[in-house]
């Protein structure tokens, strides 16, 4: 087994009687990539916040990189790059500027290390171009280098390629994967699941807990309290509406021109195509797909 | 409703929009998927009349945008990207404001209005001012701002960028139930797959042109039986042994997965001398399946046909 990385113990913030982080606990081992799936105001930003030392715990422990939180937040942040969605880059500078900026505020002045940074995220034939006139992909290639540069063991990401094609997308989890063969370890914090199926495991949050925590695949089969099912009906807003009513249906979302439904594992589905002849609805057809991460995620997240 | 003909728009050098056409139904939703700067916004603020063309046409039910700007607008509803609400005006004068910028009298306003929040879930928040509402909140009001004047199309730019999964999902069934109650013709623009496999029809949009559009079913048929998932260890590694594998066209790592993409139609053989071709190589995998292809893949096949 690798070396833990991050190791928390009942972690927990109360802010007055909000509870933002609620009794925590999970481990992290270099090398892996963890992704953190929740609603707004679940307690990503505020479990970030702690591990980076930035806020005290009210109760509970945690190790970051073998630094206590509460006592080796320096060290901590000597040793951690940041990427946030909203990076500051600094648009009338150009890439090699700009990053010899962020070097800078770690002390490093060195040549080679700034220019092996800019070859490391593919960016060295753009060096003299001005980030004002830079795509969104090169962007955020960008200001991985600025977070990468000062060689952190371990990587904040924090959506780290909202609005990017999935081709650019590919080629960003390409470099960070081949960041983590060099022993980087990743935790990604983002509301997408095209971003996270590229985590190795997702940990969803709600209300302050970490309700599951398992490969993607892993939380498709386990996780899910059910069979998904794609259901072809019309009126569509009528079988939603005997969808919602049915004692057999865990879940039922409208999804473009069908239905999404999930049924508990023993209910056979044609039952659900009974229902809705029932209510004088013919013709439905009803087929088992295999369920995504939203699935798993609405099923887990949402009231 | 919609009905954009070979419409193109130029800002400096650079062709934002380039000769473009698409159509729009009553009861659709039009899915226009691609990057930052592909031209989404600009094809929007064209439609809704914002921006002039540099050529072609565009019909919004019987007007055309050019000449009958007011009829046209009258029919539109425009939820912008950055839309401004009153944050110091509670949850119903915002409302009460956008519809007397539309015209509606002063009989008519109030029952709209509590209809619309109704409908978007913000009834019970009516007296709330906007600016202590949550983002999902947010959103929801400006859709409820857009649809008070009982829109027949409805412009989306990106209106889930920022909010979180559930509200997203929330979001996504008002919608959905709009276009299938009231018949509203919808045109939403996302950089994200998975809200696009939401929209009835889909275009997929780059560098200011559409690639390809269709269903999504339709689209995720063109690469049925070509998209392989294998699992195993060291996924770096067995990613590069199959790319020199002879049918495969492209492989991309994910979390805990390996994804094929094949020029061949998948068989029990093929998925066999695959298997042996990993495997005398050194790397153990744990199951290797044909599965559905997912519209990132035919977007991602698009693109690289599209380049080469």
């Amino acid at each position: 087994m690798n070396e833990i990385v991050i190791e928390t113990d009942n972690l927990t913030k109360r802010f007055g009687d909000f509870t933002a982080v609620d009794h925590l606990s999970f481990t992290i081992r270099a090398g892996e990539v963890v992704g953190y799936l929740g609603p707004n105001g679940s307690g990503k930003t505020t479990t970030m916040r702690m591990l980076l030392g930035l806020i005290l715990p009210t109760e509970g422990t945690a190790t970051v990189l073998g630094y206590d939180i509460r006592k080796d937040s320096e060290a901590i942040r000597t040793e951690v790059g940041y990427m946030s969605q909203k990076f500051s880059l600094y648009h009338d500078l150009t890439v090699n500027e700009n990053l010899h900026f962020y070097a800078g505020v770690y002390g490093i002045k060195d040549e080679t290390t700034i220019q092996n940074c800019l070859a490391r995220v593919g960016l060295e034939r753009q060096k003299d171009i001005l980030v004002s006139n830079l795509s969104t992909g090169w962007k955020q290639r960008l200001a991985l280098a600025a977070a990468i540069v000062h060689h952190p063991r371990l990587l904040f990401l924090d959506e780290p390629t909202s609005g990017v094609d999935p081709t650019a997308r590919r080629a960003f989890w390409d470099l960070i994967y081949e960041l983590v063969a060099e022993g980087i370890t990743a935790l990604v914090s983002t509301h997408y699941m095209d971003e996270a199926e590229y985590c190795g495991k997702v940990g969803i949050m709600r209300e302050g807990k970490l309700l599951a925590l398992d490969a993607p695949s892993t939380l498709k089969t386990s996780a899910l309290p059910g069979k998904a099912y794609d259901l072809r009906a019309r009126p569509i807003l009528d079988a939603l509406m005997v969808l919602e009513k049915s004692q057999h249906v865990l879940r039922s979302g409208l999804v473009g021109d069908h239905l999404r439904v999930i049924l508990p594992h023993e209910v056979d589905p044609d039952l659900i195509i009974k229902e809705l002849q029932n209510q004088s609805i013919e013709g439905a057809e009803i087929e088992q797909v295999e369920p995504t991460l939203e699935d798993v995620f609405l099923s887990l997240a949402a009231h | 409703m919609i009905e954009v003909k070979q419409i193109s728009k130029k800002f400096g050098d650079n062709w934002a929009v380039n000769n473009i056409s698409l159509q729009v139904n009553a009861g659709e939703i039009y899915g226009l998927v691609g990057p930052d700067g592909a031209g989404k916004t600009t094809t929007m603020r064209l439609i809704c009349g914002a921006l002039h063309l540099d050529s072609g046409s565009i019909k919004v039910g019987d007007f055309d945008i050019q000449h009958q700007t007011d009829q046209a607008r009258s029919l539109i509803g425009y939820l912008a990207q950055r839309f401004s609400l009153y944050e110091e005006l509670t949850v119903l004068e915002n409302i009460r404001f956008f519809a007397e910028v539309r015209g509606l009298s002063a009989e008519e306003w109030l029952p709209r209005s509590l209809d619309i929040l109704e409908f978007v879930g913000l009834l019970e928040f009516k007296n709330r001012f906007a600016g202590k509402l949550s983002g999902g909140m947010k959103q929801k009001l400006g859709l409820a701002a857009a649809l008070v004047h009982k829109p027949k199309i409805l412009l989306l730019d990106e209106p889930t960028t920022g909010v979180d999964p559930v509200t997203r999902q929330d979001f996504w069934q008002l919608i959905i139930k709009l276009a299938a109650q009231e018949g509203v013709a919808m045109l939403v623009s996302t950089p994200y797959m998975d809200e696009a496999s939401r929209c009835h029809r889909v275009g997929f949009m780059r560098d200011g042109k559409i690639l390809k559009e269709d269903t999504p079913a339709n689209l995720q048929a063109s690469l049925k039986g070509r998209i392989i998932e294998i699992k195993g260890s060291q996924l770096s590694l067995l990613r590069q042994i199959v790319q020199g594998y002879p049918v495969v066209q492209d492989a991309q790592m994910f979390g805990d997965r390996v994804h094929l993409r094949i020029n061949t139609d998948s068989s029990q053989s093929l998925i066999e001398n695959l298997t042996q071709y990993i495997t005398e190589r050194g790397v153990s995998i744990t199951s290797a399946r044909v599965i559905e292809p997912q519209l990132e893949d035919v977007f991602i096949s698009l693109i690289e046909t599209n380049d080469e």
